[in-house]
């Protein structure tokens, strides 16, 4: 019994461990955003709140604590209070795979990276009851859009990580990680890099592809009827899982918590500060992107997913194998 | 399409233009201030809170010829006077609804002793609106805590009258 409560008790903590830092890092992200968008359009962001307004967020956060939560009348209350706990938890429990460095990890899964991929479908889940249940047209609408792009972008994300499994032959994200210590597969895999990065873009609703909250035509699309924390709770799971895609994409491609060279100044750095660069650099380009682009109507977004970036992923698919199978460097198990 | 088209597409060439311009354009000076602690420049003409001025011997400039109620477009002046024992005619009353104003300026063109002006103060925002129904008294108290800027704005503007 003592021994169960033990483990009991060094899970929670464990747990504890990860999630409070990842949720402090998400309210920086916020504010990290915030302020390379406002730099590029040349304005000051966010400064005032704490030293160079770091604790923006976390007034932010205050303030959406002490605002009334509105329901709708004619919503479905249970579901409409379920969407963004459902959307929050899911953009969280993902992070229990993601390897910070060799054993530095929650749960060292052997389908990791299923797990990921798995989680970040049922993203799609909190947004469509959010939509479905606020029983309004526009956050109706954004919720349709939101579900037909997630899907559409999952299927080429699903190809492009078949890409990455067939140079690893594992699913465990800490031997993906590993297998890349000679070569990151950001260099022989550099379109499906790109292709990646994109399709992330639009799996995590961001702009270009932010249709499904396109404020001039959807008001805010799925989030128009809320407020308060739950409003803050959908906010929180987006940027979450905007760093789970950041850091993602530094696990497939970057080479997670590995030093670009293994030489002596490199290696004095602990990896896992290796591992949060790599997601910063990350995130930093999503928020330029966020920063220079236009909106994509809603058929080139359906275009792009169906008819270029899948047939050019599955491509690569046969390229990067028949490649291995023909010089004889498939992966043994 | 020509190929140079589909080339520029498949390798993002515009993408990465605007990326490297964006990273550059981040580094330049700001064009905007830190607001509440760094105000911008404004004109010697700027339309903002209303006061009423004084001489410099304490006597209310007002004569309430009422020109300025008269010619307020919005109605938001209300004047009542009565004759002083000293024979000048002066206000008894000078409210001014500044939620009804529309901070035109012609209450200010149409006094003949400069005695209602509108000063550079803009940051006057309240939590009621019962605040903002100013009276004699507070437009007064304005003019005697402005009253070294409204002075030398007037001076600062008058050779373009």
């Amino acid at each position: 019994m003592t021994e169960y409560i033990n483990t009991l008790f060094t899970e929670v903590y464990k747990i504890l461990f990860l999630l409070i830092p990842v949720l402090v890092a998400v309210a920086m992200i916020v504010w990290l955003d915030r302020r390379v968008w406002a730099f590029v359009q040349k304005r000051r962001g966010p400064n005032v709140v704490g030293p160079f307004g770091l604790f923006q967020s976390l007034a932010d956060a205050l303030k959406y604590m002490f605002k009334e939560i509105i329901i709708p009348a004619s919503a479905n209350k249970i579901i409409f209070i379920l969407a963004p706990i459902v959307t929050m938890t899911l953009a969280l429990i993902s992070w229990a795979v993601i390897p910070f460095s060799e054993n530095f990890v929650l749960a060292n899964i052997n389908v990791g990276i299923l797990y990921l991929f798995a989680v970040s479908s049922l993203g799609v889940y909190g947004i469509i009851m959010g939509g479905w249940a606020s029983n309004s047209k526009y956050p109706f609408l954004g919720a349709i859009r939101s579900a037909a792009q997630m899907v559409s972008y999952e299927v080429s994300i699903g190809v492009i990580i078949i890409n990455v499994l067939l140079c690893t032959g594992s699913l465990n994200l800490t031997d993906i990680v590993l297998a890349q210590e000679n070569l990151w597969f950001i260099i022989p895999l550099f379109p499906m890099f790109v292709i990646f990065f994109i399709s992330a873009l639009a799996e995590t609703n961001r702009p270009p592809f932010d249709l499904p909250e396109a404020e001039a035509e959807l008001v805010a699309g799925y989030q128009t009827e809320y407020s308060g924390m739950m409003y803050a709770m959908f906010w929180l799971g987006e940027y979450a899982n905007i760093l789970l895609m950041c850091s993602m994409g530094s696990i497939l491609f970057l080479g997670g918590w590995l030093s670009p060279v293994d030489i002596y100044p490199f290696t004095l750095i602990p990896a896992p500060l290796w591992f949060i660069f790599k997601i910063l650099l990350l995130f930093i380009l999503f928020s330029l992107v966020k920063a220079i682009v236009p909106r994509y109507r809603y058929d080139q977004l359906m275009k792009l997913g169906w008819k270029i970036f899948l047939p050019l992923s599955l491509s690569w698919v046969v390229i990067t194998s028949s490649y291995l199978y023909y010089f004889n460097l498939l992966p043994a198990n | 399409m020509k190929i140079s088209r589909i080339l520029k597409t498949i390798l993002l060439i515009d993408f990465l233009n605007a990326l490297f311009l964006a990273i550059k354009e981040s580094f330049n000076t700001k064009k905007t201030i830190n607001y509440p602690f760094e105000k911008g420049k404004i004109s010697p003409r700027f339309r903002g809170e209303h006061a009423l001025r004084r001489y410099p011997n304490g006597e209310e400039r007002c004569i309430a010829c009422k020109l300025c109620e008269a010619v307020c477009p919005a109605q938001a002046i209300t004047i009542e006077s009565t004759e002083r024992e000293d024979g000048s005619r002066k206000t008894t009353r000078y409210d001014i609804d500044m939620l009804k104003c529309i901070y035109c300026g012609l209450c200010e063109e149409s006094c003949p002793v400069d005695a209602i002006v509108q000063g550079p103060n803009f940051e006057f925002s309240t939590e009621t609106r019962e605040e903002l129904y100013y009276n004699k008294e507070k437009l007064l108290d304005n003019g005697d805590r402005w009253e070294s800027l409204l002075a030398a704005n007037i001076k600062a503007d008058n050779p373009y009258r």
